[in-house]
Formats: structure tokens, C-alpha cells, sequence
């Protein structure tokens, strides 16, 4: 389990994140959701290690993680995949090089044999194969998600983090992109932590749900008691558009 | 002053996490090797076109400067040799390399920040500083030394085929001064100056590219400030090594 104590951040006077409380379940799908400019990539930023919260602490299995010595910052990240905004897939590398890449940086003793065959196993796993030879400029958007799922996933990692996997693309890819992820967690058994603003990621996978707003922590639950909450905040930024007002007049 | 001051703590904080131990040496090696390659060749044919044009120009300007009967013919080879082996090779292909090695460095690094991929190096436990920016270095510290020699020759060719062309003197006395009072030091002295400013060029274009934060306009504004400060650094250094080693 990722417990989140009371983490404070800021940058110069703008005080980005209020003394955030809340916690991630080992296991599920964890969402962090908010309206842009809530905090919610700075606490995953947070969350992985990019940045270090000012007051407070991340616990992971209840070890802070800012606290630990390089070498254990190091074992723990090895655990950790991360999909991003942009994919980040490494333009100059193949994508069978992409998957490969973390299994030959962070693996000992294994054969090129043996991470080619993982390296296949992920990219199918992710409805990519055949794709190995090609490079990320040459995938779509929702191919780049679903390649940067496959590099993330290749080392076996414990916990998994999505910044917005769905920004950018349409429906219909964005719900695939959330039905693997919801896989991959289930599967696996991976503790997957998702920063999101996409309803329908919301309501489809949502199994904690953390909701911020300006910097703080308004609101935790699961995507079966986000329809229904009486939380001002919340309500405003789950019925803001005209469909889902629709379904809560229905 | 402050600002500055604090930009060059960030630049020694920076070469200090550029060289930690590499994560896995194979890997370091493969890249070193990929880097020398890929600088070294793309880099060649400048090098040589711009050294060929820089010879052939000196050798004009010496022999139309020196038409005296007082001053020996061969003079001229000397100072051409000279001026190439001491300045002009070391300092102009320093500085053309700024633009070309130097400035790729910076837009790449700063493409690789902008588009999240630095950052997906460090969530996987990598000291990406060390992975992407000492292979570069290295090489750049063997590869220019490589390439001001190869710009010597041609500057050196240069002024020799445009003597042999025109005639204004004879290609014997040419040669003859060329080799003329040739020390080994002079050339030991060049090397040096190169591999000095190569280590300059690479690690500071490579500053500016790993601290952009934001976009396309900030990759284009580090580009440009990478080229102005190396292009002064090295120009004052060039002033430094000349007095230390003359």
C-alpha cells in the first residue's frame, strides 16, 4: 500500500500541494482525479520520486520513500513503471529497443534470447505485435500508450503509474487504454495508480478514487459512490459536462 | 551576479551526477562508440571543406603580404603552417563544431526533457545525465582532437593547391616552409586547446539542453544561449591555455 501523510509541496510561494492524505490499495486501480492545475502530477511526480514533497511523507509498505538511501531508492524504482502524458517513448530506439531498454539497464543474467521473448510477450500482451521493428513516430497515439504500457510493464514492476493515458485520444481508444490497464493491474496483481481527468476512465475503473481540488484532498471513495456523493466540489467537476448532467437528471 | 553564480553551482552539480559510475559498462561503451561515429563523420566533410577554403585563403593573404625581396619566399609556407597548426584549426573548427556538434547536443537533450523521456530515465532508477551526456563528452574529447588534425592536413592541402594553381610561388619554397623550425610541441599545444574546448562545448551545450523547462521556444532560447556562453567560454579560454602553454 502507498500511503500519502500529510504531503505539502511548493514551488517559490505558490503552495501547489495542501497537506494531501490519502492512501493507494495494493492490488486495484487507483485514480487521482482533479480539474487541471490541481496538483494532481505534481503528487504523482511526488508519488515516483521526480519531485520530494516539502512536508510530509509517501510511505510505501510503510517505508518513506524520500528517506531512503540511494541504493533503495534505486531497488524501489526497479519496481515502478511509469506511462506518461507523451508516452516518452525514446524516439531514436525501435520499439522492440523501448520494451527491451528497462530489462537491459535494470536486469542481470538474462540472455538477449530471453528479453527478446519478454520483450514479444508485453508488446502482444498489449495488442502490438509485429510493431518491433518500427519506430514511435511511425504508432499512432493509442499505439504509443499501449507501447509505453508494454515498456513499463516488461521488468514485472509492483506499482504501476499512468499520467493521463488517455489525454489526446478519442473515446473509443481512450476505453481500450482503460480497459488494458484495468487487465494489467488485475493480472499481474500490480498496485496501478492513474492521474486522469476522463469521466468515463472514472467511472469504468475507477476502484479508489481520490478527488483534488486546489491543492488538497476534497474527496476519497470508488467510482460506485462518485455518482452519487453530495460533495459540492465534486459534484461539479463529475457533472460539468452535458452528458453526464444528463445521466444525473435521469 | 547571484543568478550567474547559481548557474554555474547547477552546471558543477550537473558534471558531478554526469560522472557517477555508469550503470552498466556495456552499454556505456556501445554509446561512447555510437557518439564517435555519428560526430566524427557527420562532422567530417565541414571540417575538411571549411579547413581546404581557410588554407587556401591564408596562403593568398601571407604571399601578398610579404612580396618583399628582403623577406625569404618560403615565409609563407611558415606562416600558414603556423597559423593553421596554432590557431586558425584549433580555434574556427572549435568554434564551427560549437555550432554543429554543440548545438545538436542541446536541441536533443532539450527534446528528450521537453518530451517526458528524461524523466521516464529517472523513474526507471537511471542517472540519466550519466547515461545520455558522459558518453558525449567522451567522445567529443577524442573525436575533435581527431578532427582538428584532419583540418590541419586540409588547410595545410589547401594552401599547397593554390600555390601549385597560381603560381605566386614556387611549390618547393612553399613546402620548405611548411616544414621549416617544425616543432612537435606546437602541434601537442593544438591537440591540447581542442580537446580543452571540446570538453567545454559538450558539457555546457549539454547543460543548457538538460535544464529547459517547458517547450519548443525554450529548446530554441537554449539552443542559441548554449552556442553565445561556449562560443565566449571558449574564445577565453583560448586566451588562458595560450598563455599557460606559450
Amino acid at each position: 500500500m502507498i500511503l500519502v501523510d500529510k504531503v505539502s509541496k511548493y514551488f517559490g510561494d505558490h503552495h501547489v500541494l495542501k497537506g494531501i492524505d490519502t492512501r493507494f490499495d495494493d492490488g486495484k486501480v487507483n485514480l487521482i482525479i482533479g480539474r487541471s492545475g490541481a496538483g494532481k502530477t505534481v503528487l504523482l511526480k511526488c508519488l515516483i520520486g521526480l519531485f520530494a514533497p516539502d512536508e510530509g511523507a509517501i510511505l510505501y509498505d510503510d517505508r518513506n520513500f524520500h528517506t531512503f538511501s540511494e541504493k533503495d531508492k534505486k531497488q524501489l524504482r526497479s519496481e515502478m513503471g511509469m506511462v506518461f502524458q507523451g508516452s516518452a517513448l525514446f524516439d531514436s530506439m525501435t520499439i522492440e529497443e523501448n520494451v527491451m531498454f528497462p530489462l537491459d539497464m535494470l536486469t542481470e543474467g538474462k540472455s538477449y534470447d530471453e528479453k527478446l521473448a519478454r520483450v514479444n510477450f508485453c508488446l502482444e500482451r498489449v495488442d502490438l505485435k509485429g510493431t518491433n521493428d518500427l519506430y514511435p513516430a511511425e504508432l499512432s497515439g493509442g499505439m504509443k500508450k499501449r507501447a509505453a504500457i508494454a515498456r513499463a510493464i516488461a521488468c514485472n514492476p509492483k506499482y504501476l503509474f499512468c499520467d493521463e493515458p488517455n489525454s489526446g485520444l478519442d473515446p473509443k481508444t481512450s476505453l481500450i487504454i482503460d480497459q488494458l490497464i484495468y487487465e494489467i493491474t488485475h493480472e499481474f496483481g500490480i498496485t496501478t495508480i492513474v492521474n486522469t481527468h476522463d469521466i468515463n476512465s472514472v467511472i469504468t475503473i475507477g476502484e479508489t478514487i481520490s478527488y483534488i481540488y486546489e491543492g488538497r484532498l476534497e474527496w476519497r471513495g470508488s467510482k460506485d459512490e462518485v455518482l452519487i456523493s453530495d460533495n459540492q466540489f465534486l459534484n461539479d467537476f463529475i457533472f460539468a459536462q452535458p452528458l453526464t448532467q444528463r445521466i444525473r437528471g435521469k | 551576479m547571484i543568478k550567474v553564480l547559481s548557474i554555474i553551482g547547477e552546471y558543477f552539480v550537473f558534471l558531478k551526477r554526469v560522472f557517477s559510475r555508469p550503470e552498466k559498462w556495456g552499454i556505456f561503451f556501445k554509446k561512447l562508440l555510437y557518439e564517435m561515429y555519428t560526430m566524427g563523420f557527420g562532422s567530417l566533410l565541414i571540417v575538411s571543406v571549411v579547413s581546404l577554403m581557410l588554407g587556401s585563403v591564408i596562403t593568398i593573404q601571407s604571399v601578398l603580404q610579404i612580396e618583399s625581396n628582403w623577406i625569404p619566399s618560403w615565409t609563407a609556407g611558415f606562416i600558414v603552417r603556423t597559423s593553421a597548426v596554432m590557431e586558425l584549426c584549433p580555434t574556427i573548427i572549435s568554434l564551427l563544431l560549437i555550432g554543429n556538434l554543440g548545438s545538436r547536443i542541446t536541441s536533443e537533450i532539450g527534446s528528450m526533457k521537453v518530451t517526458e523521456q528524461v524523466d521516464a530515465l529517472e523513474v526507471m532508477g537511471i542517472n540519466s545525465a550519466a547515461y545520455l551526456v558522459c558518453p558525449k563528452i567522451v567522445a567529443t574529447i577524442f573525436v575533435n582532437p581527431i578532427l582538428t588534425i584532419i583540418g590541419i592536413f586540409c588547410a595545410l592541402t589547401g594552401g599547397y593547391f593554390t600555390i601549385a594553381i597560381t603560381e605566386m610561388i614556387s611549390t618547393y619554397d612553399f613546402v620548405d616552409g611548411l616544414t621549416y623550425c617544425f616543432r612537435v610541441y606546437d602541434v601537442i599545444y593544438s591537440i591540447t586547446k581542442t580537446a580543452v574546448f571540446a570538453f567545454v562545448m559538450s558539457s555546457v551545450s549539454a547543460f543548457y539542453g538538460y535544464r529547459i523547462e517547458g517547450g519548443a521556444l525554450e529548446l530554441g532560447k537554449a539552443t542559441t544561449q548554449g552556442f553565445v556562453v561556449t562560443s565566449v567560454i571558449v574564445l577565453i579560454l583560448n586566451v588562458v591555455i595560450t598563455n599557460i602553454m606559450l
